[in-house]
């Protein structure tokens, strides 16, 4: 372990010694993460190794990811940026750089090679989804249910459609409070092909199929707008199964041992990461794209499933993924990239909703209001 | 009655105008130094009010700050909307000549894509993009793919010129054609010099101006973009194709055979290729619609049009379900009406939740006031300590007791009221969203009711009982109207708190208990319609403003006692 950290911590300073080693750098950095367990993975597979390297350095962390568009908005408003590297959703990403609040990068520059050689943009390959965007996890919302509350006779749920089957499977569902990812669902179980759902989703018929789609179970549903939502109400028995990250799903049944199991089948992925504010001074972008070059190596991401079971975004990190740091459980399984978890999934369209989110969105409310 | 202000109606002297009549009797009285008294008497009064004003200066640049000043940065946002004409000031001053009928003119399109091009490279045109996407679904997407696809209509002249003359593709011939000689030497000597910063500014050559009007203005454009965002030499950095477009313009237009400035022979060679047959061309429209058949649709330019001037009415009228549209504002589809429902949903039920607190208070209050010191301070800290738990702890707490598996529903069950495969559904609704706002607002209900109620003498009661009134009659004939300034302080309290709440709908609301500012939140958080969201914030603020004065009107404000 340790010969492989020294190894690799060398190609990267070998890869970082021209441009970086002579500059100037600030010693402390303001990381902002979403709190909770995913942060404490960053802090354990990344943030402790860098500060054990780098002793000098001091690192805070500011738990605002979900608000981290709007606050940066702010602070360019006010001149005065106080985040170093911010942890945010693809989609923010991508609508903090198309309004110049983030800053676009190099791959080449930026980021470490795999180890094999191969460049960090073929490793990253499509996750580089924006100019600005840093991809570090895969993520999916997926469901999870019941076990002790499957009807008896019935199998366990395992098609997404199953949502809607109230008569096989009574009780409550609960979904996110945000058209995405509903309105796909309603469409596929509505018998729309997979790749067409978003061109039916672009038309007013289309919205409004899906909207009478959702109409059938409206009454069993429980709409959540914070992640802990669906894992409460699972714990509490208060719904049969609801959508969530998978990460939290994780926690419900592997941590804390609830009787709850995954229902994979399309599952949505999506792709969180860094993006370094627009305006940066110069010691403190020095200080990010050392910070940035280390934390987003292959190994590093690799680590990082030792905590959350999320998946690394670089292909070449998914071959080191191994147990789980406390509990000593395989982490492979339970990746939402495992092959035997993605056979039927969908991939967020970033593109889509960053048109249609406002529009939809509006008719979404009005009919969750009715 | 006295009136200061008004004409004297005594003519002997008052107290009011012994000073005046003595002034015109025998002259200015003096103060001990000498000075007529009234300026001594002036200057004394001018510092006390200054000392008055420093004592509250720090309280009132605070208000200032920390609160006006933010309401009218909301009120201005609400209709501010420059952004429109400052990405896109040439297309929007050729829009205004147009009627809005069919597509627009190729001047427009000229207009737009020089514009488009310079905030492409400023890296701004996806923020207007965005602002447009709240009006026009696609807009964002449209404008991201733009940005870089216009490049194609300039390289369609760049490719050409090119082939005819490599030097076309050069930075320096450029740079002579279009800089001034001593720009060109300042420039070279910094070039060498290695040094940061301080780089001579870029001057055009005299002269280049009238014989390429658009290639100069465009070559300033960028010149000026390389030295102070990329901080690059013009001299170093081949021009970008909107240049070369711009250059295609001038030759089409003019005829450069007697032209004779730097590079002379290129140029003249570059307008002998633009007058023979073979030079390929693009209109601006079809290049635009070559990027994305959207431009070629009335819709885009419509938009731009009607969002062009500095202030738009749009927010406001999206926020009360119209929307701006050509033929003047119109009524949202009937599936996408929300705000005013969400508005009106959110004054019932703050008077509920106000109402609800009254009754559960008012009794609470006259207990307070009316049991024995020690008694009643016990019971204080039992109001006061839900008041002192976090507001999300209390809001959580209610879950736990409300849901179906819930505290309430378990006891239910267990007392055989309610069958277990139909428990009450008592949160994620209106009902939830009541009871959790109601008892977490009710100190603030209870707290200047008790203030009154123990001013209430005691012995008020007791006359009235012993002149003959019933218990009943006592209280409501005699205690009931002078605890009224309690109900209204609590009940302006906590209706102006309730009407702005959002966190505990948010928990504990579902669908059917959100409030209006559920949606101020989204908007200002996640969909980033900062516009919208203070224009809702706007008329919220009215709203509350024209209820303080109804209840001026019908109670009297004086009526209101906190303590």
């Amino acid at each position: 372990m340790n010969l492989t950290k020294t190894l690799l911590a060398s190609t990267a300073l070998t890869v970082a010694a021209g441009a970086v080693a002579a500059q100037e750098m600030t010693d402390s950095m303001t990381l902002v993460s979403w709190g909770g367990a995913y942060q404490e993975s960053q802090q354990k597979a990344y943030v402790e190794p860098y500060l054990e390297d780098n002793p000098d350095v001091s690192v805070s962390w500011d738990e605002s990811s979900a608000e981290a568009v709007a606050r940066l908005r702010a602070m360019n408003e006010a001149g005065n940026i106080t985040w170093d590297l911010v942890d945010v959703v693809a989609a923010d990403a991508m609508r903090l750089c198309d309004e110049g609040l983030a800053m676009e990068y190099d791959p080449e520059d930026l980021l470490a090679e795999a180890p094999d050689g191969t460049s960090a943009e073929d490793d990253f390959g499509d996750m580089i989804v924006s100019d600005c965007f840093i991809p570090q996890i895969v993520y999916s919302t997926a469901f999870g249910y019941r076990t002790d509350m499957v009807p008896e006779g019935a199998d366990a749920p395992d098609e997404i459609c199953d949502v809607w089957d109230l008569e096989t499977y009574p009780g409550k569902r609960s979904l996110e409070k945000r058209p995405i990812n509903n309105m796909e669902w309603a469409l596929y179980c509505d018998g729309v092909a997979k790749d067409e759902i978003y061109d039916v989703l672009a038309t007013e018929e289309g919205q409004d199929q899906a909207l009478a789609k959702l109409d059938e179970i409206k009454d069993d549903v429980i709409w959540w707008s914070a992640g802990a939502d669906t894992p409460q109400l699972l714990a509490d028995g208060e719904i049969f199964m609801g959508s969530t990250y998978n990460g939290r799903l994780f926690s419900v049944i592997e941590e804390q041992d609830q009787p709850v199991g995954m229902m994979w089948d399309m599952q949505v992925f999506d792709l969180d990461g860094w993006i370094i504010p627009e305006g940066l001074e110069e010691p403190a972008l020095n200080r990010v794209k050392d910070f940035l070059m280390f934390a987003t190596d292959t190994q590093r991401l690799a680590d990082q499933a030792a905590y959350i079971s999320y998946g690394p975004a670089r292909q070449s990190s998914a071959p080191l993924v191994g147990q789980h740091a406390t509990l000593g459980i395989d982490m492979a399984p339970h990746m939402p990239t495992d092959p035997e978890n993605a056979e039927n999934t969908l991939l967020y369209n970033y593109e889509f909703w960053a048109d249609y989110r406002d529009d939809i969105d509006a008719k979404f409310q009005a009919w969750l209001a009715q | 009655m006295t009136d200061a202000t008004g004409a004297d109606k005594f003519t002997g002297p008052t107290p009011d105008n012994a000073l005046r009549q003595a002034d015109a009797e025998s002259g200015p009285v003096l103060a001990a130094d000498g000075t007529p008294l009234k300026k001594s008497l002036g200057r004394a009064l001018r510092m006390q009010k200054i000392r008055a004003l420093a004592l509250i200066a720090p309280l009132l640049i605070f208000v200032l700050v920390s609160f006006i000043a933010p309401i009218a940065d909301m009120l201005f946002r609400s209709v501010e909307n420059q952004i429109v004409s400052e990405t896109l000031p040439r297309t929007t001053e050729a829009l205004g000549s147009w009627d809005g009928e069919g597509m627009p003119s190729e001047d427009v399109f000229e207009a737009a894509y020089y514009d488009i091009f310079i905030a492409a490279e400023n890296r701004i045109h996806t923020r207007l993009g965005s602002r447009l996407n709240y009006e026009l679904t696609g807009a964002s997407s449209l404008f991201r793919r733009s940005g870089r696809g216009l490049d194609d209509i300039g390289e369609v002249y760049q490719d050409q010129f090119e082939d005819l003359d490599e030097n076309w593709d050069e930075a320096r011939p450029w740079a002579e054609i279009m800089g001034s000689e001593d720009w060109i030497a300042a420039q070279e000597e910094w070039d060498a010099a290695d040094e940061e910063g301080g780089m001579p500014r870029f001057q055009l050559r005299e002269g280049a101006a009238t014989a390429f009007p658009n290639a100069a203005q465009a070559y300033l454009t960028f010149a000026r973009f390389t030295q102070t965002e990329d901080e690059d030499s013009p001299l170093e950095e081949e021009p970008w194709s909107m240049v070369h477009t711009a250059l295609y313009q001038d030759l089409a237009a003019e005829d450069y055979a007697s032209y004779d400035g730097p590079r002379a022979g290129m140029v003249q060679a570059a307008d002998e290729l633009v007058a023979s047959p073979d030079f390929q061309t693009v209109t601006f429209a079809d290049g635009f619609a070559e990027i994305d058949e959207d431009w070629a649709t009335p819709e885009i330019w419509q938009t731009i049009k009607l969002y062009s001037p500095n202030y738009t009415s749009g927010y406001f009228l999206n926020a009360v379900d119209m929307q701006l549209t050509p033929d003047g504002a119109e009524a949202r589809d009937a599936d996408e009406q929300i705000y005013l429902f969400l508005f009106k949903r959110t004054l019932f039920m703050s008077l509920v939740i106000t109402f609800s607190c009254i009754a559960l208070g008012y009794p609470v209050a006259f207990l307070l006031s009316n049991l024995p010191m020690r008694t009643a301070n016990v019971l204080m800290i039992l109001v006061l300590l839900p008041f002192w738990t976090s507001l999300l702890v209390r809001t959580s707490a209610w879950k736990v007791m409300l849901q179906q598996q819930g505290v309430i529903n378990d006891v239910l069950v267990w007392l055989g009221l309610v069958a277990d495969d139909s428990r009450l559904v008592m949160i994620n609704n209106q009902f939830g969203t009541i009871v959790a706002m109601t008892h977490i607002l009710l100190p603030f209900m209870i707290l200047p009711m008790y203030s009154v109620m123990s001013t209430i003498p005691p012995s008020y009661l007791r006359a009235a009982k012993s002149l003959g009134a019933t218990n009943w009659t006592a209280f409501w004939r005699v205690y009931f109207p002078q605890s009224i300034p309690g109900i209204g302080a609590g009940s302006i309290l906590v209706f102006i708190l309730s009407i702005g709440y959002y966190i505990t709908p948010e928990i504990v609301g579902g669908t059917t208990g959100t409030f209006i500012s559920n949606r101020i939140a989204y908007h200002i958080s996640t969909s980033l319609n900062w516009g919208l969201a203070a224009a809702l914030g706007s008329i919220l603020l009215v709203v509350v403003l024209l209820l303080y004065w109804a209840y001026d009107r019908i109670v009297g404000i004086d009526n209101v006692k906190l303590g």
